[in-house]
């Protein structure tokens, strides 16, 4: 695949030596260049350490739930315990990992590559906001020791307005860390609108670059929302001003459709970029163009819309109206119409291709089984009748880890797995990366799938014990954990010892076509390109890449994907 | 000022002194293109900002649609005196505002520092007569929360719910006032900035951004103000 030449090295940093062109990781290699970086693929990093961190803490709380329900009864923790272990584990993963993981990475390291740009409109706005997701953290950590905070991730009134006071520092951690979703989304649809390269008009923006414009427009108008709510939430534990809270007049429904109107779309912030993701992982390994891209593209935007208007569904047992129900209800079903064109795209883009099953293809099929799973029950849950049954049980909580782990995570692997090369300069080992992707994948529906059967027998959320029959389905739900939690902790062994001691990646390891691949080294120079691109193609228009594949006609490395190093010409910069 | 560094980093980065504007960042080609970027980003914001106050007018339509009364208590119970003055103040610094752009435009610098201090100084009107109607309130008992308890001319308030009224009339007039002195704040920047001599017809982003910002909190008091002290 690629000449490899230092191997025992003993460091990325002395990778470099003074033959090669500086790159962005070693360019400049002090702490403070680091932590006052403005570009776009530093801060990227940044984010990935600060979010693998999270997402390992935010795991283990998990592992720790799982094993107190492995037995009926008291198995390792309190009941108090309990609810502060799934509380906590809600609220990291969802405000602190799963918002930000994507856009915040791989949105980040890879948006300005794929326009063509040298950077994110605003550089220092991108790093104030790992900084307000930095304090967001800590004020989150903070009410971890000081208070116990067991309200769940809901945070619904009139417990969380007259219980514990460290949900005056959570509020406030979630209010903070808003701004950071606002600053990246603000980012985003201005870097899209303003900083394309010549020639990369609309229709030839990749399909990563359209998601994430999608979850930016979500993260715009939703994000303010939840802000308000906390800062409502916080005055209302604080000085009980009653708003939220029945006993003073307030309306605890209220509350609800306020969370709800941030935390549904949320969930779209969650899982656009995901599909983006797979859009490219699609056609870069299915050898294809991608089947209907204006219809990939679109839905994108029309679901980040669409998303705005089901919030009620969370609701059908609280008391809403039942008209309200049955309007949330219908348009809930109209979600499934773009999210089942992205599926069925994607299956068509891989008919007659040439499907190259590398580790990150494994994921994005993972994905296609994983999510469909995680939409179809969803659509279950959005039934009038059926919610009444299924409303908070294991059925809900088994719905939303096959979108949210299952979509969003699996994606994000795939995505870090693709990009891996282009970030870090090195390759991963392929053997234990399709080892690691398959127990992730069987790790997951063996922990999630009896999740989904103890819901519909009964099995309601949010409780420490439960009564004997569901022991079984509970111990193999446990066991699979671990499983998956071997997966991913294989996942973070051999991409560590990568950085170390991996085969140097050429430019262009997969024979993608999109801007970061076809002009740019990797790792990248500082300045990404070493001449700005003119776009004259398609994102996936593999039968124009030249670049990628030689001069036609040649014959040679075209169509398998094992390219050699293209040749990329540096010229001094003139503009 | 991290504006400082970023700029000697460019300057690093090219290295060759040809003809860029100085105030050209490196990653855009023109000054128009940053120009337009840092407008859309603005207006963007403003989006963000004006959905946070949307909430806060949501919880104000379905309160005054439980409460009616008590919430045509809690309106009399405010001077519209006060706000009307204070809605002529910030409509008088928008315009104020306004001119500054103008001026600079002009390539008027002086003109702009003159109308960029009304702007201040109007801000700092608006915040005082504001005090004054805090403190009158809390004199009389009138907080928000569990410690309200109207006394002396305000003990009519006294009815169920009042409360609710004067929780949101609180958050509302009290997040808006936080934007005015984030607005204050800008300003004095800003008079720092043209005082040194930093902007001119070419570059003057960072005066039409707190121009937006500073329309964007007039707008939100158009609302407040009818909607709290006149329904």
């Amino acid at each position: 695949m690629s000449s490899a030449t230092a191997t025992h090295d003993g460091g990325s940093a002395s990778a470099a030596g003074s033959s090669e062109a500086p790159n962005y990781l070693n360019h400049q290699k002090t702490i403070r260049s680091w932590l006052l970086t403005l570009d776009h693929k530093r801060i990227g990093v940044l984010y990935a350490v600060t979010l693998a961190t999270v997402f390992l803490i935010a795991g283990l709380l998990a592992i720790a739930v799982r094993l107190e329900l492995f037995m009926p009864g008291e198995t390792i923790m309190s009941n108090d315990a309990y609810n502060q272990t799934f509380t906590m584990h809600g609220i990291m993963m969802v405000f602190l990992f799963i918002v930000p993981s994507i856009p915040a990475i791989l949105g980040n390291f890879v948006l300005p590559m794929q326009l063509g740009a040298k950077d994110v409109a605003f550089p220092r706005l991108n790093l104030a906001s790992w900084y307000v997701y930095m304090i967001g953290g800590a004020l989150v950590v903070t009410a971890l020791l000081v208070g116990s905070v067991d309200t769940g991730w809901t945070f619904y009134t009139p417990y969380s307005s007259s219980g514990s006071m460290s949900v005056l520092y959570m509020t406030l951690a979630i209010f903070i860390a808003g701004f950071s979703s606002i600053f990246t989304g603000i980012n985003f649809i201005v870097t899209i609108h303003k900083m394309r390269a010549p020639g990369l008009t609309w229709n030839r923006l990749p399909l990563f670059v359209w998601g994430l414009y999608a979850t930016s427009i979500v993260m715009v108008l939703a994000t303010p929302v939840i802000g308000i709510t906390m800062i409502l939430l916080f005055l209302e534990r604080l000085l009980q001003i009653g708003i939220f809270d029945p006993a003073l007049g307030g309306d605890p429904i209220l509350f609800q459709h306020f969370f709800w109107f941030y935390s549904h779309p949320a969930v779209y912030i969650m899982i656009l970029p995901a599909f983006g993701i797979i859009s490219e992982l699609m056609t870069a390994f299915s050898r294809q163009r991608i089947f209907g891209y204006k219809a990939i593209a679109l839905s994108s935007v029309a679901i980040a819309l669409l998303g705005f208007l089901v919030w009620g569904h969370h609701m059908f047992v609280s008391g809403q109206s039942a008209i309200s129900g049955i309007v949330f209800s219908l348009i809930t079903y109209l979600i499934g119409i773009p999210s089942g064109i992205k599926i069925f795209n994607w299956v068509a883009t891989m008919y007659k291709g040439s499907v190259w099953l590398q580790t990150p293809m494994l994921y994005a099929l993972s994905f296609l089984f994983l999510f469909t799973i995680g939409g179809l029950t969803g659509i279950m849950v959005g039934v009038l009748a059926v919610d009444v049954h299924l409303h908070d049980t294991y059925y809900v909580v088994g719905h939303f880890h096959y979108v949210m782990m299952g979509g969003t995570v699996i994606a994000l692997l795939g995505g870090m797995h693709y990009w891996w090369p282009k970030i870090t300069g090195k390759m991963y080992n392929e053997t234990l990366g399709k080892i690691g992707a398959i127990l992730i994948f069987i790790g997951f529906n063996a922990t999630f799938f009896p999740q989904l059967i103890l819901g519909a027998r009964g099995m309601p959320r949010r409780y420490a014990t439960y009564v004997e029959e569901f022991t079984f389905l509970h111990q193999v739900s446990t066991i699979s954990s671990l499983v998956l939690a071997a997966g991913l902790f294989l996942v973070l062994g051999y991409m560590v010892h990568s950085l170390f001691w991996g085969e140097k990646a050429t430019s262009n390891p997969w024979g993608a076509a999109t801007l970061e691949w076809t002009m740019a080294t990797s790792p990248p120079d500082p300045h990404n390109f070493t001449r700005t691109p003119i776009v004259t193609r398609g994102p996936y228009d593999f039968h124009l890449a030249d670049e990628v594949f030689g001069p036609r006609h040649v014959g040679d490395g075209a169509g398998d994907g094992a390219t050699s190093e293209p040749a990329l010409p540096r010229e001094t910069e003139s503009t | 000022m991290a504006t400082q560094t970023q700029e000697t980093q460019d300057v690093q980065a090219h290295g060759d002194g040809h003809g860029h504007h100085e105030r050209l960042q490196h990653h855009f080609l023109s000054l128009d293109q940053q120009f337009g970027s840092a407008k859309l980003g603005m207006w963007l914001f403003l989006v963000t900002e004006l959905l946070l106050f949307s909430g806060m007018f949501v919880a104000f339509a379905v309160y005054l649609q439980w409460y009616p009364e008590a919430f045509a208590v809690g309106a009399e119970a405010l001077d519209w005196r006060m706000g009307l003055a204070n809605t002529i103040v910030l409509l008088a610094s928008s315009l104020t505002v306004a001119l500054s752009i103008h001026f600079i435009q002009k390539g008027n610098t002086k003109a702009m520092i003159t109308s960029l201090s009304a702007t201040l100084g109007l801000a700092v009107v608006f915040l005082v007569i504001k005090y004054f109607e805090y403190t009158d309130k809390f004199a009389n008992g009138i907080f928000p929360g569990e410690a309200f308890n109207p006394t002396g001319s305000y003990a009519f308030l006294d009815v169920p719910n009042a409360v609710q009224y004067f929780s949101i009339y609180y958050v509302m007039t009290g997040i808006h006032a936080v934007h005015v002195i984030v607005g204050m704040g800008l300003f004095a920047w800003l008079i720092y900035r043209a005082l040194r001599n930093h902007f001119s017809p070419e570059w003057y982003t960072p005066v039409e951004l707190g121009g937006l910002y500073w329309h964007f909190v007039d707008l939100i008091w158009i609302f407040l103000f009818p909607l709290l002290y006149l329904i």
